[in-house]
């Protein structure tokens, strides 16, 4: 299967601070990736690495096989709503149409069209009055009529209500199913994501804590619970996402290809989301242990 | 591109040349009247050589039109470079539309190519063609002017001919570097401004007085030349005569130096003990009793009294329209290329 995304040791510095670093990923086509991570965690500087709005300072990436944003072929094979989903407010939707169909060569008009109707969103009506949803439904089809191989976005429902929330992804999974591409979408929040992802990627303080098919995390991580213990005491091919003690109780998240087979521990299975917050907890955790080492 | 281009940029564009077809109206009605008065009056001076006055007369009847027209073609390419230019990326960024836009299937090169021709050849146009529907209704005008509002003088060489067109195109170009590195409107407006009117005050006092080597001549005194004579009225002491800063028979002409010669061939201060001429205030034509007058300045000319002028003659004024638009065009390419580089390399 061929990659759509491939970086190694793609990091991106903004002055002396590293908003990503060390990132080494490889998405399969044909998923729709979540990326999944705090707020300043690099997200959106992954992604506009990906499509070519940011240059690396560190490392390569290379998406569809190609550099990205390296011409007109490599854009058109990409496309990106960003943060905020931006449109031109003084343009109308009809406008906006007519944009995507003069820069882009593979331009379908008749699924922009159909798409705006459907939306029942009129064409004359200026981008500037639109509600957040409706600007990112406009957003969303002028991203998807572009028919890329890849459609990258980020944050797209950030600023939505639950229903707007629920209609955008709802036309988004619409359309990867009818057209056949790939996804790659950010948010801070799992609950957007779960519905719809199947790779995630966790991204929190610059750095990929764990990258996979959604089935596969869910399978490999177990919450073990149980008398305290140590966690050198536990074996070597579990690694411990995040730990909490009690003075009697140990509770483990762990990672593991092996089925587990201690009677000592009460294992019980993760929700996606109990997943993510272990890898932030656990980032959390580190970074409260460092300062109490500082005091 | 082209379409979005057009379809951003048609407003302003439009508004902008509603307002110059209006001054082209105004200036095709009224041009023609004040080119015949103009012929009438020299036909008129030539005959009893009154012709100073009736230049002095003629400008200072049209002055504050002569001024106005003067003042919008000076002001207009800056406007172009404020509100074309310096929004032209600014705008973008803080919408966040750069994003949408930079990410069709067209690079920003291309995308930064098409803006930039468009919008700046309209500026060009627009720049240009006032300046020049400006030196044709001036033109009489222009001939009559001397000293501060010669064609060749600063305030008035850059308001006539293809110059404002030069500073357009760079004040454009300048107003989207400019953007690019400050990345706000607001005070990219304001640097863009800053900027180009330290440049537009460089230019006249730095740079173009070299273009070409000026003149250097020495003139009788005469009306065009002499400003004041100053003869004082207690007797004994000398007269003082101050200069304009013009030439006489090279009217429109840029006076850079200006002093008044002894009959030895020595500079006579402007001020101070030695800048007084010496010639009897007692008696002849410079006695208080013998009234002011051309008397007394025929009587210091035939002492060998002379104005020394170093100037830019008149005849250079197209030679210098090129070549400061030549320079503004280098300038102009010079940014681009900046801006070109920046955007790819540096921009998101």
């Amino acid at each position: 299967m061929t990659s759509v995304l491939q970086a190694q040791g793609l990091g991106r510095k903004y002055g002396k601070r590293w908003a990503l670093r060390e990132c080494t990923i490889d998405i399969p086509a044909g998923h729709v990736v979540g990326l999944v991570g705090p707020n300043g965690a690099g997200k959106t500087t992954l992604l506009k690495l990906a499509s070519g709005q940011l240059e690396p300072s560190a490392g390569g990436i290379t998406v569809l096989g190609g550099r990205p944003a390296g011409g007109p072929a490599q854009l058109a094979k990409v496309g990106f709503v960003a943060q905020d989903t931006p449109v031109y407010a003084g343009l109308s939707i009809a406008d906006h149409l007519r944009l995507g169909a003069r820069l882009n060569p593979r331009w379908d008009a008749t699924m922009a069209r159909e798409r705006i109707a459907r939306l029942g969103l009129d064409p004359t009506q200026r981008a500037g009055k639109l509600s957040g949803g409706q600007r990112a439904q406009l957003a969303l089809t002028v991203g998807l009529a572009k028919r890329p191989e890849l459609l990258i976005l980020d944050e797209p429902v950030a600023s939505l209500d639950p229903l707007a929330r629920r209609e955008f992804l709802q036309g988004l999974m619409e359309a990867t199913v009818e057209h056949k591409f790939s996804v790659v979408l950010s948010s801070h929040l799992v609950s957007d994501l779960e519905r719809v992802c199947d790779f995630l990627i966790v991204l929190v303080d610059s750095r990929v804590q764990v990258a996979g098919e959604v089935d596969k995390l869910m399978a490999t991580h177990h919450r073990l619970t149980g008398p305290r213990r140590d966690p050198d005491r536990l074996p070597a091919d579990q690694h411990v996402v995040s730990a909490r003690h009690t003075d009697r109780q140990s509770t483990y998240v762990i990672r593991t290809d092996a089925p587990i087979h201690d009677p000592a521990w009460t294992v019980t299975q993760l929700s996606l989301e109990d997943l993510v917050l272990a890898y932030m907890d656990k980032h959390t955790a580190d970074r409260r242990v460092a300062l109490e080492v500082q005091r | 591109m082209i379409w979005l281009t057009w379809r951003q940029f048609r407003g302003s564009a439009a508004m902008m040349a509603a307002l110059l077809v209006l001054l082209a109206v105004a200036l095709a009605l009224t041009g023609p009247g004040l080119a015949a008065d103009y012929s009438a009056g020299i036909a008129a001076c030539t005959q009893d050589n009154t012709c100073d006055r009736f230049y002095d007369q003629f400008l200072g009847g049209h002055d504050t039109e002569f001024m106005a027209l003067t003042l919008v073609v000076l002001l207009l390419p800056a406007l172009a470079g404020l509100f074309w230019g310096a929004p032209l990326i600014t705008r973008e960024l803080e919408a966040g539309t750069h994003l949408l836009v930079w990410n069709q299937s067209i690079t920003r090169g291309r995308w930064l190519a098409v803006k930039l021709a468009l919008t700046g050849l309209t500026a060009m146009a627009f720049a240009g063609l006032c300046g020049l529907m400006v030196t044709w209704w001036s033109d009489p005008l222009d001939k009559s002017a001397a000293e501060g509002l010669a064609l060749m003088a600063p305030l008035v060489f850059g308001a006539r001919g293809i110059a404002p067109m030069g500073y357009a195109a760079f004040a454009f170009v300048l107003g989207i570097t400019v953007g690019m590195l400050v990345r706000r409107t607001l005070p990219a407006m304001a640097l863009t401004l800053a900027v180009f009117a330290a440049i537009q005050l460089a230019m006249p006092l730095l740079v173009r007085p070299h273009l070409m080597s000026p003149v250097t001549a020495t003139f009788e005194l005469g009306r065009t030349n002499v400003d004041n004579l100053n003869i004082p009225q207690d007797g004994g002491a000398l007269p003082r005569v101050s200069l304009n800063s013009a030439v006489p028979g090279h009217l429109g002409s840029w006076v850079l130096a200006n002093n008044l010669l002894d009959p030895s061939g020595r500079l006579i201060p402007a001020s101070g003990e030695g800048a007084a001429i010496k010639v009897s205030t007692t008696s002849g034509p410079c006695a208080p009793s013998a009234g002011p007058g051309e008397g007394c300045i025929v009587e210091i000319n035939r002492l060998g009294y002379r104005q020394q002028a170093t100037y830019q003659p008149l005849e250079r004024f197209w030679p210098f329209q090129w070549m400061e638009t030549g320079i503004y065009a280098l300038f102009t390419l010079g940014l681009t290329l900046l801006s070109f580089r920046w955007i790819r390399r540096r921009l998101s």
